[in-house]
């Protein structure tokens, strides 16, 4: 499982670099979903969004998630790639699988990698 | 039995003989005290008293025999189009020769099951058929893809409009729909949308039923999530409907194009147009008239919609040892997995009723499909051209139709009626029971199935209908 030490994470597996902005799904949230099948990001450029607001719609060949913002700010940009290439979340959650960038977020709520690694581990048993 | 478990009992009844109840009467008991009644006959009290247990006179039981033959003698005074009657009745169902094959196809032990299976991939040719079924229909609309079919073409053109409300997430509320879309289709989309916001707008009975797609483009706006057309249209007239779709396009707007599939068999498809949905009525595929149904509704939209349509998907893959393959596919997007946030909640489809159309379509061919399109196209201008030579009939509208057409009369429709049905014909649609502009106005549908001489024989008796 890889759980980057700089990101931030909600409960409900959402990732948030304080450094650039960007939020997305994490490693532990596309394994469970397996293959990703369909991505829609349903906030555009310029939403002001709140914590736990969806973001986007997720469907993998056996399930179908909602992914949340992890914080409060406003939509700055959204990645526009992974429409044409679901498959990206899970090939490179961290990298370029990225939902959205927001601007004016505050990581305080959220989890560091350590309390997520917990959080994670606590699940699979 | 395990402490705690369940023993169903058998209970017996002196009137029912041995009947298997998987409750106890102890189990009975503690549900009737948790819902905090005392007896059965309690929870049916929310029903008259005078309904609640009726005496029902019924004759004394029959044996199967004289039940048999009391049913056969009943059945004898139905009239119906296989033998007696002639029919020039359409107005969504039509009746077209079925070759014999399609039934016996359907009756093999392999199909004969209305649902896709449970464990689907166990049933390879099921899920062959239904793929070959959503290719035929493609290729039919000018569409990308169709999904495993609905209900019927009413309840497709509701999943349309899901579709739409789908795409726009609450962005766009607007509906306009074409007067000249199907009554009873204009009637399911309210019933459905009911609890809904999307607004339904356009299908005024006055709307000027002359300009209805002029009218059309002049209501899309910003807030259109879609434009419902029909075509051929309800009163059966053919429009290439290229510019109204462009317009809508170019304000954001989806369009869905009711289509009758018969007629893509011989016209330019909604596909080349530029719609973003095809659906409609499949029934004409080899599916026989019956009142009420089954019937079949198709659904094709375009690959960039496909995770927001609803309904059941067949794909063809590889399995593990490299040979070509059958899935359900896409599932996740469907309401047993995505629950509400599903387009739909409906992913059932007509399983042997798309078997139906893949055979009927199977059987023709392209070019034999295309030879049914003409004859009826033929014979539907043929007939039109004789009724509108008798005094007092008249063509409603000049635009180019299919296989049906609006007739003005010099009476009543209903009297009109009355007076085929004593010659053996089933006459057309009294279009003044749904558009107040059209009183005394007749649809009337003529298909490969009527004969020259049935066809001169309804002029001859039509024109005899006395013009008091």
């Amino acid at each position: 499982m890889n759980i980057p030490t700089n990101l931030r994470y909600s409960k409900t597996d959402e990732w948030y670099d304080p450094a650039s902005g960007k939020i997305g799904l994490t490693d532990y949230a596309q394994s469970q979903l397996s293959d990703i099948v369909f991505v829609e990001i349903v906030v555009n450029k310029g939403d002001s969004i709140e914590t736990g607001k969806q973001v986007a719609s997720v469907e993998s060949v056996k399930a179908a998630a909602d992914s949340y913002a992890p914080v409060t700010g406003k939509v700055a940009e959204v990645n526009e790639n992974l429409s044409g290439n679901p498959e990206t979340l899970n090939k490179d959650p961290y990298g370029e699988g990225w939902m959205a960038k927001i601007e004016g977020g505050d990581a305080g709520g959220l989890m560091d990698s350590t309390a997520y690694t917990k959080y994670c581990e606590e699940r699979e048993h | 039995m395990q402490p705690g478990g369940i023993e169903p009992v058998l209970v017996h009844d002196p009137e029912m003989g041995m009947t298997y109840i998987p409750h106890s009467p102890k189990e009975r008991d503690e549900m009737l005290a948790t819902v905090g009644v005392k007896k059965l006959e309690d929870l049916f009290t929310g029903v008259p008293a005078k309904l609640r247990f009726p005496k029902l006179d019924l004759p004394p039981a029959l044996s199967e025999m004289e039940a048999a033959a009391e049913l056969s003698e009943i059945s004898l005074g139905n009239e119906n189009i296989r033998t007696e009657l002639v029919s020039f009745l359409g107005a969504g169902a039509y009746n077209h020769y079925i070759p014999a094959a399609v039934g016996h196809i359907l009756q093999r032990g392999e199909y004969y099951t209305a649902y896709t299976p449970y464990q689907p991939e166990i049933s390879q040719g099921t899920l062959q058929a239904i793929f070959e079924y959503q290719s035929l229909i493609a290729a039919l609309t000018g569409m990308e893809v169709s999904n495993a079919s609905h209900y019927d073409g009413a309840t497709a053109v509701a999943e349309a409009v899901n579709m739409a409300d789908a795409q726009w997430r609450g962005k766009r509320k607007k509906v306009i729909l074409s007067p000249a879309l199907q009554p009873q289709y204009r009637q399911t989309l309210r019933t459905y949308l009911q609890y809904s916001d999307m607004e339904l707008v356009g299908d005024d009975p006055h709307a000027d039923l002359n300009a209805s797609t002029d009218q059309m483009e002049y209501l899309i706006d910003e807030m259109t999530a879609l434009v419902i057309v029909q075509y051929p249209d309800f009163f059966g007239r053919v429009y290439d409907f290229s510019h109204l779709i462009e317009m809508a396009h170019g304000k954001g707007a989806l369009v869905c194009v009711v289509a009758n599939p018969t007629a893509l068999g011989l016209l330019k498809t909604p596909g080349e147009m530029g719609a973003d949905m095809v659906v409609g009525e499949a029934q004409p595929l080899g599916i026989p008239l019956s009142f009420g149904g089954p019937y079949l509704g198709y659904f094709a939209t375009r690959k960039q919609f496909l995770h927001k349509m609803a309904g059941r998907l067949v794909g063809e893959t590889v399995d593990n040892r490299g040979q070509r393959a059958y899935v359900l596919t896409l599932t996740a997007r469907e309401q047993h997995i995505k629950r509400e946030r599903a387009t739909s909640n409906i992913c059932t489809n007509q399983g042997l009723l798309t078997l139906a159309a893949s055979v009927y379509l199977s059987l023709l061919g392209k070019k034999g499909f295309r030879q049914v399109a003409e004859l009826c196209y033929q014979k539907a201008h043929y007939t039109a051209s004789q009724i509108s030579k008798i005094k007092g009939y008249s063509l409603c509208f000049d635009t180019p139709f299919f296989h049906e057409f609006s007739v003005c009369c010099p009476r009543p429709v209903a009297a009109i009626n009355a007076h085929l049905i004593e010659h053996g014909f089933i006459g057309g649609y009294d279009l003044g029971q749904d558009y107040p502009s059209l009183k005394d106005h007749m649809l009337l549908a003529v298909t490969e199935m009527n004969t020259k001489d049935e066809i001169d024989a309804l002029v001859e008796v039509l024109s005899e209908v006395p013009h008091d």
